[in-house]
């Protein structure tokens, strides 16, 4: 899942400055799931921000519609309706979701609400953990696992370095396993340490520009 | 016999001599007075110096930049570089631009992390790791090849060394990162600092049952310790450094007064360069001063590494 997080409300708040009518648009889907952008949290954010600008005294309306998902564009036909009486839109998406809004809706301003954090698991009821950067060259099959790229703090892919502290705890914090610690034990028990004898190579980073992908049954449907 | 590189410390280690490498850092500045004061100590004492490459990630003098004034002073610099700062292009040519200009040892590092330093914030490259830099640098001389395949017109003939920590977890693994290191085209080995000395022999006798000892040079490495502070500090806080209790009393214990601490410690650093010599492949001493540069003459002449042979 994607996780995200709020902005401070003073950044929000400073965006919407000089706005006097926008729609608050919600995401169902990775950041309703993380609590950080779903109908609640519009209904939230919607009165601080109400609240804030009463306060000050200044004219500010804010609505919330909250859809499915913002990163496909089948949920979008009922805000296409409703969108048009807004000055601006602020997005709880993540960055991918208000990328599409925006694109959307090329002639209004577009605000992000929240911070995209990581891509990640639940830890925890709220509490979540990164484990995967994306880095489209999946190794897991051969670190037991354990994502190098991710969960080792230099990415290594010859680990580990020699910051490894007692305990098998990171360098950078004494609260950071370290993941090659953790592959090593993990390939030891299940007897497969030869998985990480030989030197793996410099590895070819296909990250660097934007990535689009169609799946090999649409390859024909794409085709130009 | 044909040389790799033909540096000093290739020939030293090559000729069977005992090696005795030190360490020089860069100021944080421009400060080049500052460069030549601490070659001065160094100079005609040591076979190689390391010039440090932005350790503990705090800004500093470029360690090519440094490593040139070296040359200026008569010394030969073992050129470091660390995984954390650059990408495959500017390694490959700043290696080029360093050998260019006479720098003939490298050590492949993969580099503290940023957080520790003084710009925590900055996005770390770690676009390889120091076993692909070591590779890199390897099929750069050998293959006069870059890293893409592409020849390389006029190939730098670089004496290639690595670290390794026998004192970091997990301990079993160390010996197989080693190996690694070996195997990526590692000549030469400085080891983080040893106080352990048990733990260190068990390493090399674990490099040793697996022939390691006959293909790469091990320099064993030391730092004197100054005072009982430092010997606590370390112990405590920086990752992968073992002192043993015994050492840390040793220090706690030395009579009070101007300079007696840093006498133990230095005592203690003498007596494990003694043990150290016995080692069956150890090749050589790599003495860290951090800081103690103008310490080293001394330490080196008390050490009887003194006079270096000429090679």
């Amino acid at each position: 899942m994607i996780v995200c997080e709020r902005k401070p409300f003073e950044e929000i708040k400073e965006m919407m400055k000089g706005i006097r009518k926008v729609l608050n648009v919600g995401c169902g889907g990775c950041t309703s799931i993380c609590m950080a952008g779903g109908q609640r949290e519009v209904g939230i954010l919607n009165e601080e921000l109400q609240n804030a600008f009463k306060q000050d005294g200044a004219s500010f309306h804010v609505d919330g519609f909250t859809i499915e998902r913002q990163c496909n564009a089948d949920f979008f036909q009922e805000l296409d309706v409703i969108a048009s009486s807004y000055e601006a839109l602020l997005s709880m998406a993540c960055g991918a979701g208000v990328q599409f809004l925006a694109d959307r809706y090329p002639q209004k301003p577009v605000f992000p609400a929240l911070n995209t954090v990581f891509v990640g698991v639940d830890r925890d009821i709220g509490w979540f953990e990164e484990s995967c950067r994306t880095c489209r060259e999946c190794v897991l099959g051969e670190t037991a696992g354990i994502c190098p790229v991710t969960r080792c703090a230099k990415s290594l892919f010859n680990g580990p370095c020699g910051g490894t502290a007692q305990e098998g705890k990171c360098e950078v914090s004494k609260d950071t396993p370290c993941a090659w610690f953790e592959i090593y034990k993990r390939l030891k028990d299940q007897n497969r340490l030869e998985n990480i004898l030989k030197v793996k190579p410099a590895r070819e980073w296909r990250n660097q520009t934007q990535g689009t992908l169609v799946q090999e049954a649409y390859k024909k449907r794409y085709a130009k | 016999m044909s040389m790799k590189s033909g540096s000093r410390l290739e020939k030293i280690l090559e000729a069977g001599h005992f090696a005795f490498t030190s360490e020089l850092g860069p100021p944080q500045g421009a400060n080049v007075e500052a460069i030549r004061k601490k070659a001065s100590y160094l100079n005609g004492i040591t076979d190689a110096v390391n010039i440090t490459d932005n350790q503990t990630a705090v800004v500093r003098m470029s360690s090519w930049g440094a490593a040139l004034i070296a040359i200026q002073e008569g010394l030969e610099p073992n050129y470091q570089m660390v995984c954390r700062d650059r990408n495959r292009i500017a390694m490959q040519s700043d290696i080029l631009g360093a050998y260019a200009h006479g720098v003939r040892n490298m050590l492949c590092l993969s580099g503290d992390h940023q957080q520790f330093g003084n710009h925590p914030s900055t996005k770390g490259v770690f676009d390889i790791d120091s076993i692909q830099l070591i590779s890199m640098v390897k099929g750069m001389r050998d293959d006069k090849k870059f890293l893409n395949g592409d020849e390389i017109d006029g190939a730098p003939q670089i004496f290639i060394g690595a670290a390794a920590n026998p004192f970091a977890e997990p301990f079993e693994w160390r010996v197989h990162r080693l190996a690694k290191k070996v195997s990526a085209g590692a000549d030469f080995i400085q080891t983080q600092c040893i106080y352990d000395m048990k733990m260190f022999r068990e390493w090399m006798k674990q490099a040793g049952d697996m022939g390691l000892t006959e293909k790469v040079h091990i320099l064993a490495g030391v730092t004197p310790l100054k005072s009982a502070g430092m010997a606590r500090y370390m112990a405590k806080n920086v990752s992968g450094i073992i002192i043993p209790d015994d050492i840390i009393d040793r220090m706690v214990k030395a009579p009070k007064g101007a300079g007696a601490a840093a006498e133990e410690g230095i005592k203690i650093c003498l007596e494990h360069i003694e043990e150290l010599k016995e080692i069956k492949g150890v090749h050589g001493i790599h003495l860290m001063p951090i800081e103690w540069e103008h310490r080293v003459p001394e330490i080196a002449e008390r050490a009887k590494l003194l006079p270096r042979p000429q090679v």
